[in-house]
């Protein structure tokens, strides 16, 4: 009898203290959602403050009526809005080519089985992690001095809606293709490595040829992982800097992309523009923000391998 | 179209078993099977005939799955090939040069006089010892804060898919779109970092000016962006751990964090390789944020590898020995990622 009566007391008391503890957890995940948004929030509300604004409110307030402006918003916009075509012109084919490109290599290199495949399968691996610094020289040297797209292409520049400076689009399609191979073979790899074997190895016995397996079977199953590597491959082609850096070169260039526009950005002799700067890199993110918002599982698993 | 699929795939299945046990009778299935043990007959079978023996070697050649799937992967190897590893070759070749300035290599004399150069350079030491600081501290903290993220977020967490998706926010935005925020951030007179501390009598500091703080100003905006990674990695680890695990441990009257402790945690090791593997090579990549902020010049302090590397070529147009530099990081990376390949190709996860 008395320990039932003590009973209420101690599940009281664990329940209070399980209160308290949820109460700690949710107060943390609060504040590390003040810590990871606290950049973005104040660029933001920078970003639309006057420089009398900025001087006089807190960084991290939006500023009152008389602070309040988009002129930075519309400078940047004009400044950045043909690095946004570019950046569009040649992140949306290269992220195509990559995707259809690292299906059919990890097809090849899965589904199919053959001795030595592992070591193919090993230098694609290593080729995510190469560091560009390694290829960069090469590779302006390849475009600059050996390919040198824009004269051989010459007879395209006269006609409607080509310019010269597709040229450098162009070599940057191939470049970020290139270079996303091996991240996208690989996810597609992890896919097709639970794909079930005996299936496939069933419709070759049946006489069905590779080609007839990976448009029947292959393919319609991996169009979830099609969406993975459109949405991560969007953003990391997008977000890339060092190809834009050593293949456009100049920010005034007319193939200039939006990363390397933003690089350039509101810096004068008298300092640094911050709220320009903070539109310009809301504007630069853009894209890659929604896709983000719209797709974060995606991008989530993309991440992951 | 499920369905439809999931008919052909029984009946393939059907088909299967029956070949299966047709071979386990002795009948051999020659016209679909390239395998072993069938050529080995063969050969021994059409010793008489020459022509047959070729014919069939070369049939067989075409046969072989490596031929056969070669126009799928062939195709993307090649580009890839090509863009990196001739990429990384013609490298090497221009660092044995003496290439400057503008105009063609010369590949006639050739020597190592740039590998020399660089041991002989103190910028070269600076920087590589900021390259390991930075890599070493970047990776340590990310793998613990995003540990600690992934276990706070682990159980029965309201809006944990929210809270996710924020945490890892910062990783879609490009370097230099992180590079512009964090320059607000650490802004002298401005900024919410010195803000902040002189709420408390502490600053201001001057984050990205002073070379003794310069590095970890850095390192901890690095962090910012990307212990979403390490907790994305972790989540992903956990969840492949059975629920009964924790049951049992709670059951046995541990608390949480010894649960966490001696429990879980030893199981998230494989996570915790291959993340620190990707976070090696994001460091070693670091240079876009640096770019952003400074330019070809990082304040004194904040130098490493990538940024010396596109500096000597790019700015001062010293080809051969910023390819040095480059095979060097190169180099570098070939040692975390050879080990961490072998591993995998051991374990059989390649």
């Amino acid at each position: 009898m008395s320990h039932e009566e003590e009973r209420p007391e101690a599940r009281n008391a664990t329940r209070r203290s399980d209160a308290l503890r949820r109460a700690a957890l949710y107060a943390t995940l609060a504040g590390l959602v003040a810590f990871y948004l606290a950049p973005i929030e104040t660029g933001l509300v920078t970003s639309i403050k006057t420089s009398e604004a900025v001087r006089n409110t807190l960084p991290f307030l939006p500023p009152g009526l008389s602070g309040f402006t988009l002129d930075k918003w519309a400078f940047a916009f004009d400044a950045l809005s043909h690095g946004m075509v570019n950046s569009v012109l040649f992140t949306i084919p290269s992220t195509l080519l990559c995707a259809v490109f690292g299906s059919m290599a990890a097809y090849g290199l899965t589904l199919v089985d053959w001795r030595g495949q592992i070591a193919v399968l090993a230098l694609f691996v290593a080729g995510i992690f190469i560091p560009y610094q390694a290829v960069i020289i090469p590779l302006s040297e390849f475009w600059s001095i050996w390919v040198e797209l824009d004269e051989r292409l010459a007879f395209l520049w006269a006609l409607p809606l080509l310019e010269e400076h597709h040229a450098t689009i162009l070599e940057l399609i191939v470049t970020h293709t290139a270079y996303g191979i091996p991240i996208c073979t690989i996810l597609f790899r992890a896919q097709y490595q639970t794909m079930s074997w005996e299936m496939i190895e069933a419709a070759r016995l049946d006489g069905a040829s590779l080609w007839r397996i990976y448009r029947r079977i292959v393919l319609p199953l991996s169009v979830p992982m099609f969406a993975v590597v459109f949405i991560f491959q969007f953003t990391q082609i997008w977000n890339e800097f060092l190809f834009s850096l050593t293949i456009i070169r100049s920010v005034s260039d007319p193939a200039a992309s939006v990363t390397l526009i933003l690089s350039g950005l509101g810096t004068a002799l008298e300092g640094v523009d911050f709220p320009l700067r903070m539109a310009g890199a809301f504007i630069a993110a853009l894209p890659t923000l929604i896709v983000y918002v719209l797709f974060a599982d995606q991008f989530a698993e993309g991440v992951r391998v | 179209m499920r369905d439809e699929l999931a008919k052909t795939v029984e009946r393939l299945r059907d088909r299967l078993r029956e070949v299966r046990e047709s071979r386990g009778t002795g009948d051999r299935v020659t016209e679909t099977d390239g395998g072993q043990e069938v050529g080995a007959d063969e050969e021994r079978a059409v010793g008489t005939d020459r022509r047959v023996v070729e014919r069939s070697a070369f049939r067989r050649l075409l046969d072989h799955d490596a031929v056969q799937s070669a126009p799928f992967w062939l195709p993307p190897f090649l580009l890839m090939g090509f863009f990196v590893y001739a990429a990384i070759g013609w490298n090497f070749a221009i660092s044995l040069t003496d290439y400057q300035g503008f105009g063609e290599p010369d590949y006639s004399v050739l020597d190592l006089d740039n590998y020399g150069a660089m041991l002989s350079d103190p910028a070269m030491w600076a920087a590589t010892r900021n390259t390991f600081a930075l890599l070493v501290g970047f990776t340590l903290v990310c793998l613990v804060v995003g540990l600690v993220l992934a276990i706070l977020l682990d159980r029965e967490v309201r809006f944990g898919r929210t809270l996710r998706t924020i945490y890892l926010l910062p990783m879609s935005l490009s370097f230099i779109v992180t590079a512009q925020f964090w320059m607000w951030m650490y802004n002298f007179n401005f900024g919410i970092v010195n803000q902040l501390l002189g709420v408390v009598g502490l600053g201001p500091y001057s984050w990205l000016g002073n070379p003794d703080l310069v590095l970890g100003s850095v390192v901890f905006a690095l962090i910012w962006q990307f212990s979403g990674y390490t907790m994305v990695v972790y989540l992903a680890a956990l969840r492949a751990i059975p629920d009964d695990q924790y049951e049992a441990a709670r059951v046995d009257g541990a608390s949480t964090l010894r649960m966490y402790w001696r429990v879980i945690v030893p199981q998230l090791k494989p996570a915790m390789v291959s993340a620190s593997v990707v976070l090696v090579l994001f460091a070693l990549k670091a240079f876009d944020f640096l770019y952003a902020i400074w330019g070809y010049r990082p304040r004194r302090g904040a130098d490493i590898l990538a940024t010396k590397m596109v500096r000597e070529a790019f700015n001062k147009q010293e080809w051969a020995y910023a390819s040095a530099i480059a095979i060097l990081l190169f180099a570098l990376s070939l040692a975390v990622i050879a080990p961490y390949l072998y591993q995998q190709h051991r374990q059989g996860n390649l």
